[in-house]
């Protein structure tokens, strides 16, 4: 295994920010840990990438104990925190160059690695990293991650904060890496990327929700759903929640996405509910789940009284 | 050591990259060297002085002539009556006030004796503690003088035995207090200077999230501390040869000893300032609270390094409080070789308290600095 975690358990004060967490990724998985703002992933990064010691629990990352090998872990782990943490008034190359440095290793030796992403940043290699856009600076920082050829690779929220373009190109950067056999450990709160993954874990205020690979997740959801359409959104979300027996309503792009508590659901009854309070325009069509959808419902049921839904 | 290396030179271009810095590091404290010097003055001068004549004698006339010829006072005004000058002191236009009795010119020629009422202005006591001192100066001058012309009858009976000292000022004959000043205000600047810099050095790292990715590097704790703290103390050192070039240049201060051996104090010296910077940014968390910790230290530093007042005249206690101080030993070390000529072996207590200080402030330093929290 690449990575294992037993019962990994931490608090700050009084949150408990992981909350006996355990799983594993296999050699070469790219597995993408989900979860909205404040459900736990960078406590849980911090504390492989030995920068913080968990309370209770055990760890390892690529066969070392994170706390007694946290030395050769340091050596074999390539880490991009959320924040953009490359040195701002040092070029691009600079950065590179110091990062290989202090791996003990130089740009030309792994260059292979890294040429796919580099190239892309090359032009501007002796402008200053503050300087560069925001999809330019994942690139080096990615670029410097993987300088050392790290067995593991962990991200934490790549791509937020950046373009819809450079994201998804990240992602197919993040694949390709993944082929040449490198194990990524990536955290994102969008659920459209996690079906990017090999395999997912929804959590949630320290705990695990889910763990399987995305389309396994999607295809054990039972609960029909239905994207309802109207010409005022607002109101018809309002409308919906007092429609009897609902069981979630929360809006879902254009759509508001509508399941109910049981079997005995008509689309024509709701029609006439909805068109007795003034909608217009109204369509109710049953489709298929999304992650978002699964961890809505999952986090719903985790919760002892029924959230109040958004999206 | 590459790695050492590699640090050192990513430090020295961040150093000069950053624009807003440079003028801080290198102009601010020479320009601060100039200025503090020729303004940091211990004589007193230009004492608003006036007085209130009661007797208008040829013997109170003499008196306040030998006030006029002193160069320390000045003149301003003489008032009618006592109440007119204390007026004038509340309102801060004099500074001292000399009364003069009516009587002032008989009782001397009868009695040999007279009061006179002097009052001073003591809001800041050490300057109203030198006037005193001139004031009575020049009464006793005058009071010598009175002495001769009233008992001329028969002087060689009269004569009082008199002990007179003429002082020989060592090392600073002159008494110039730019001479005295100006290697204290020098070290002073390379304290701060040095203190700052690497207190807030690793401490912008945490700010900026690139101390993260570093601990996540097999980089070692030595390789990390010796190659931030380097740049800081050669830079230390630069700056301490451009003022002593000053020194010498624009003061002209006398530099009897071996320039080298206060270069091999300096050495030491600024590793006990770097220590110090790297522990206050070991329990900061942001550059503003480094800064407040470091200011806080420094103006205790500089109040107790007997830089301004002599440490002899302090309380026993702080007297025992200033052995903590750094920059005490360092003044006292290049006052004494660069006025005195004092050697190698002249200094060896203070080089051995500051090697001694120097080594616990790293092992602290390195002690408290830790990769994971």
């Amino acid at each position: 295994m690449s990575i294992t975690l037993k019962n990994i358990t931490k608090s700050y004060k009084k949150v408990t920010a992981v909350d006996d967490i355990s799983f594993e990724v296999k050699p070469g998985e790219l597995f993408g840990l989900i979860g909205p703002d404040g459900a736990g992933k960078t406590t849980l990064f911090r504390i492989l990438t030995t920068l913080l010691f968990a309370d209770k629990g055990e760890a390892t990352v690529a066969g070392y104990d994170v706390v007694k090998d946290y030395k050769e872990i340091r050596k074999s782990v390539g880490y991009m925190p959320g924040r953009f943490s490359l040195y701002q008034d040092l070029t691009v190359e600079e950065n590179l160059e110091f990062f290989a440095t202090i791996f003990g290793t130089t740009i030309e030796e792994n260059y292979d690695l890294i040429k796919d992403i580099y190239v892309q940043i090359e032009p501007f290699k002796k402008r200053r990293a503050g300087k560069l856009s925001g999809g330019m600076k994942q690139k080096l920082a990615l670029s410097c991650a993987l300088i050392h050829k790290p067995k593991v690779l962990f991200l934490d929220e790549p791509t937020t904060g950046v373009d819809p373009v450079s994201r998804k190109e990240f992602w197919d950067m993040l694949k390709r890496l993944n082929d040449k056999g490198i194990t990524t450990l990536v955290s994102t709160p969008y659920m459209d990327e996690a079906a990017l993954c090999d395999r997912i874990a929804l959590i949630q205020e320290g705990k695990i929700l889910k763990i399987d690979s995305p389309s396994n997740i999607i295809d054990q959801h039972e609960k029909q759903i239905y994207n309802v359409e109207a010409k005022d959104m607002y109101q018809l979300i309002q409308n919906l929640k007092e429609f009897p027996e609902n069981e979630s309503v929360y809006a879902f792009g254009e759509f508001v996405h509508y399941t109910h508590s049981n079997e005995n659901f008509h689309p024509e009854k709701l029609e006439k509910f909805l068109s007795e309070r003034d909608h217009k325009n109204i369509s109710i069509k049953p489709t298929s789940p999304s992650i978002e959808d699964v961890f809505m419902d999952l986090a719903r049921k985790k919760d002892v009284k029924p959230t109040e839904n958004e999206a | 050591m590459k790695t050492i290396i590699y640090i050192v030179q990513k430090e020295f271009r961040q150093i000069f990259r950053n624009k807003g810095m440079l003028p801080i590091i290198f102009v601010l404290p020479l320009l601060q060297l100039i200025i503090l010097s020729n303004a940091a003055t211990f004589d007193i001068e230009n004492i608003k002085f006036s007085y209130v004549d009661h007797d208008r004698s040829s013997s109170s006339r003499g008196l306040v002539e030998n006030f006029e010829a002193s160069t320390y006072f000045n003149i301003l005004n003489s008032f009618p009556s006592h109440k007119h000058a204390y007026e004038a002191m509340e309102k801060g236009e004099v500074d001292v006030i000399l009364e003069i009795p009516s009587d002032f010119h008989t009782q001397l020629i009868r009695e040999k004796q007279v009061d006179l009422g002097v009052y001073i202005n003591a809001i800041d006591g050490s300057k109203a503690g030198v006037e005193s001192v001139y004031i009575n100066q020049i009464i006793k001058n005058f009071n010598r003088n009175i002495a001769i012309s009233t008992t001329g009858f028969n002087p060689l009976q009269n004569q009082k035995i008199e002990v007179l000292t003429v002082p020989s000022f060592w090392y600073n004959n002159t008494l110039n207090y730019k001479i005295f000043m100006v290697p204290g205000i020098l070290v002073l600047l390379v304290t701060m200077l040095t203190l700052f810099l690497s207190g807030m050095n690793i401490v912008r790292e945490k700010e900026i999230g690139t101390l993260e990715q570093i601990n996540v590097t097999p980089i070692k704790k030595y390789q990390f501390i010796i190659g931030k703290l380097f740049p800081f103390w050669a830079l230390g050192l630069l700056i301490m040869t451009i003022g002593l070039l000053i020194s010498k240049i624009i003061f002209a201060v006398p530099m009897i000893g071996s320039i080298p051996l206060i270069y091999l104090f300096t050495t030491v010296y600024l590793l006990v300032i770097l220590g110090m910077g790297l522990f206050i940014s070991n329990y900061t968390d942001t550059q503003q609270q480094a800064m407040f910790i470091a200011w806080f230290f420094v103006v205790i530093f500089i109040l107790m390094s007997g830089l301004f007042t002599p440490i002899e005249s302090m309380p026993d206690w702080a007297q025992k409080i200033t052995l903590l101080n750094p920059i005490r030993y360092f003044v006292e070390i290049i006052r004494m070789v660069m006025l005195k000529g004092s050697g190698f072996k002249d200094i060896i207590p203070q080089l051995t308290i500051i090697s001694g200080y120097a080594l616990v402030m790293n092992a602290l330093a390195v002690w408290s600095y830790k990769k994971t929290n």
